[in-house]
């Protein structure tokens, strides 16, 4: 899709001003993540089971040549085939190839944030294939013509009113004539419009969450079974996969298994979670009898060895986001591309360039909560701090900023000076905001103020003098 | 397609390599890998899954019900009249898909008199299926069903609703011991087509996150336990 994310700042302004997101958005805090807090609650083992997931993906990240290999090895030993895509052109060419190889008019499409990444909707229509999103919230907002605001729930920017709204408009050419207003309804009518779809369709895509590299499977956790149909009715299975999804063995996957549901949804396991290996055996009464797995490189392995390798790591629960203030205020659009929120605001950079997302890692509190809660315990707030430095280091840091903060450097070298400055700008702040305790406007302080308040410091002092007077140790340099 | 000499393979895995700054592994590295393949470390055990035969049932009866499955608990003459009285209980046509499995057989369906049933996979006009599961998990009352001739895989998730005949002694503790079954009953490389975990009726929270049973695969799930 194509990239907003060097429009952030606008994007931020129409996401604050849009009365349904805001609705939205309020669920979120009582949704996703008070159920995560109580799965993990429920489990005594959580924590443990969260380190074990980092060093299982560790591994794997240090071995991943061997596991691919692995995998591509048992793949072909059932039946299967593999193939290797460097860049998101050489997917996109891949599936397409396949897709005219069995004269396919549709494809059945379980949710895939991969098949967003590679733009693979756009490539299928241009090829006159259509393809047809299966995950109801997918399916949602392709027929608004959206893309994804939520790796998991990708409609969740939307109301029951709008979707209500979306399916009269749409589905009306089919026989449906009455606007419908509960939500049962509404899943009840999807289902029916998307079951003939199923039946129809020619090629069935799916995604994976994780490849076994032991058993040469794909592995699926859905809670609607689309994926399920998606693999299961159309003559052809492709597997659109990037090669940091391999794990060794089914012991390691049930050990992501546990801590994946707890931190997406806070269900102790989703309704389907299915292994796909090869293509149907002989005897079988169903099944495709083609079976494809396209294996998506694009940029991940320079990711390797590098600081950033630990983004690698992300089976992609959503749980950062469903903890994020950022993104509980602004939603996923206003990131602007395919990931949203704090691993958005890691992977964007590395996958679209930091002078295009480089507003992404700055739209942080480093509040850490999206560490706290990560089941493979990626550093989040390091990594977008890394993005920063690499972002000041290549100039593209705005000018003010810039200015702001050599003047400030300039200022903390020198001690003295600077404990002065301190304390008068402090006491002048602190006594003229006493009132309201907090600046609307600030002369110098105009990018701030212009978006939010300024807090006026509590009396007391500055940090030094508190710290000072409280008995604080003084490090000699 | 494995074909050594892909270009677009030596890229991804000389890039990877590259990264890691390695060549290939070293032959030690390699042989703890292919170690550990072969013998795979479990992770952190769930104690709560941890159990005699007995109360494991229960657990997963337990968590079966939680996840809006519903569960009876028969001995192995009374599963097909429990099938009947379900259809009946639950208002639902007395005619069913049942997967053509050897097991399944073992039941007595021809003295149901106004039950039909039809051996073959799932259909789009099917409303109920009957099918076996290779095992049970106590851990989160989830179903294991493994495809094959004896089991086609739309049986469990076309019709609107999936009756499960599961046999006590197949209940598991969690995913570790149904992983050795797997090993025991396919070989270490010979996995189904497919192995479906199920845990309760399909569902949705698409829509303002709240929990819509039904959304593509089945709506109703009931598991029939069978004493041994």
């Amino acid at each position: 899709m194509q990239s907003t994310a060097h429009d952030f700042k606008d994007n931020v302004g129409t996401a604050l001003a849009d009365p349904n997101l805001q609705d939205s958005l309020a669920k979120l805090k009582v949704g996703f993540s008070e159920r995560r807090r109580q799965a993990a609650e429920r489990l005594p083992e959580f924590e443990a089971l969260r380190d074990r997931a980092r060093d299982i993906k560790n591994h794997a990240l240090a071995n991943l040549d061997f596991y691919l290999e692995e995998f591509e090895r048992k793949v072909i030993a059932l039946g299967g085939h593999v193939h290797w895509a460097p860049t998101a052109d050489d997917a996109r060419r891949i599936i397409g190839d396949l897709c005219k190889s069995v004269g396919a008019r549709t494809v059945a499409k379980s949710k895939s944030m991969v098949a967003e990444e590679i733009a693979l909707n756009e490539h299928l229509e241009a090829l006159g294939i259509a393809p047809i999103e299966t995950d109801l919230g997918e399916y949602i907002i392709q027929l608004r013509h959206e893309p994804p605001s939520h790796i998991i729930a990708p409609a969740v920017h939307l109301t029951k009113d709008q979707v209500a709204d979306t399916f009269f408009e749409h589905h009306a050419p089919l026989g449906f004539t009455k606007r419908l207003t509960e939500r049962n309804d509404l899943v009840a009518e999807a289902r029916h419009v998307l079951r003939q779809k199923f039946l129809d369709a020619d090629v069935g895509l799916t995604g994976a969450n994780f490849l076994v590299a032991e058993t040469g499977s794909s592995m699926l956790v859905t809670n609607e079974g689309n994926a399920d149909l998606s693999n299961t009715l159309p003559k052809m299975h492709i597997v659109l996969a990037s090669i940091e999804k391999v794990i060794p063995t089914l012991e390691d996957a049930a050990v992501l298994l546990r801590v994946l549901a707890r931190s997406a949804t806070g269900q102790e396991s989703s309704a389907y979670t299915t292994l796909n290996t090869g293509p149907k055996r002989e005897g079988d009464l169903d099944g495709p009898s083609a079976y494809h797995v396209v294996l998506l490189d694009n940029g991940r392995s320079s990711v390797l060895g590098t600081k950033m390798q630990d983004m690698l790591r992300c089976i992609r629960c959503g749980a950062c986001m469903n903890h994020c203030p950022v993104y509980g205020a602004i939603g996923g659009h206003a990131y602007g591309w395919v990931y949203p929120g704090p691993i958005g605001a890691v992977l964007t950079p590395q996958l679209i360039g930091v002078e295009e997302a480089g507003d992404l890692p700055n739209a942080s509190t480093f509040c850490g909560r999206c560490e706290s809660v990560c089941p493979v315990r990626i550093p989040l707030p390091s990594l977008m701090r890394h993005w920063r430095e690499r972002e000041f280091e290549r100039h593209l840091t705005p000018r003010a900023v810039r200015q702001g903060l050599a003047l400030w450097s300039w200022l903390a070298r020198r001690p003295r000076l600077y404990r002065w400055t301190t304390q008068i700008a402090n006491r002048l702040l602190s006594t003229f905001g006493r009132a309201e305790g907090r600046y609307r406007s600030l002369p110098l302080a105009g990018g701030w103020t212009r978006f939010r308040d300024f807090p006026a410091p509590p009396a007391g002092g500055t940090f030094h003098a508190q710290w000072a007077r409280h008995g604080g140790a003084r490090v000699r340099p | 397609m494995s074909e050594t000499r892909n270009p677009a393979r030596a890229q991804i895995l000389d890039g990877i390599r590259r990264s890691l700054r390695r060549g290939d592994l070293t032959d030690t590295a390699r042989l703890a890998v292919e170690q550990r393949l072969a013998a795979p470390p479990r992770g952190p055990a769930v104690a709560r899954a941890q159990l005699p035969p007995a109360e494991k049932v229960a657990l997963f009866c337990q968590w079966a019900e939680a996840n809006n499955a519903t569960v009876a608990r028969v001995a192995a003459a009374d599963v097909p009249d429990e099938v009947s009285a379900y259809l009946a209980r639950n208002n639902l046509p007395a005619e069913a898909a049942m997967a053509p499995s050897p097991q399944l057989e073992r039941y007595d369906w021809a003295n149901q008199k106004m039950l039909s049933l039809r051996r073959g996979r799932g259909e789009a006009r099917d409303q109920v299926s009957i099918t076996g599961a290779f095992a049970g998990i106590a851990e989160t009352g989830t179903l294991v069903m493994t495809s094959g001739p004896d089991h086609p895989v739309s049986l469990n998730l076309l019709p609107d609703t999936h009756i499960v005949v599961l046999r006590e002694g197949d209940i598991m503790s969690g995913y570790e011991d149904v992983w050795a079954m797997l090993r025991a009953r396919y070989g270490k490389n010979g996995m189904p087509r497919t192995v479906n975990t199920i845990t309760g009726p399909s569902r949705t929270g698409d829509i303002e996150q709240a929990i819509e049973l039904g959304a593509h695969g089945p709506r109703r799930m009931h598991i029939v336990v069978v004493r041994d």
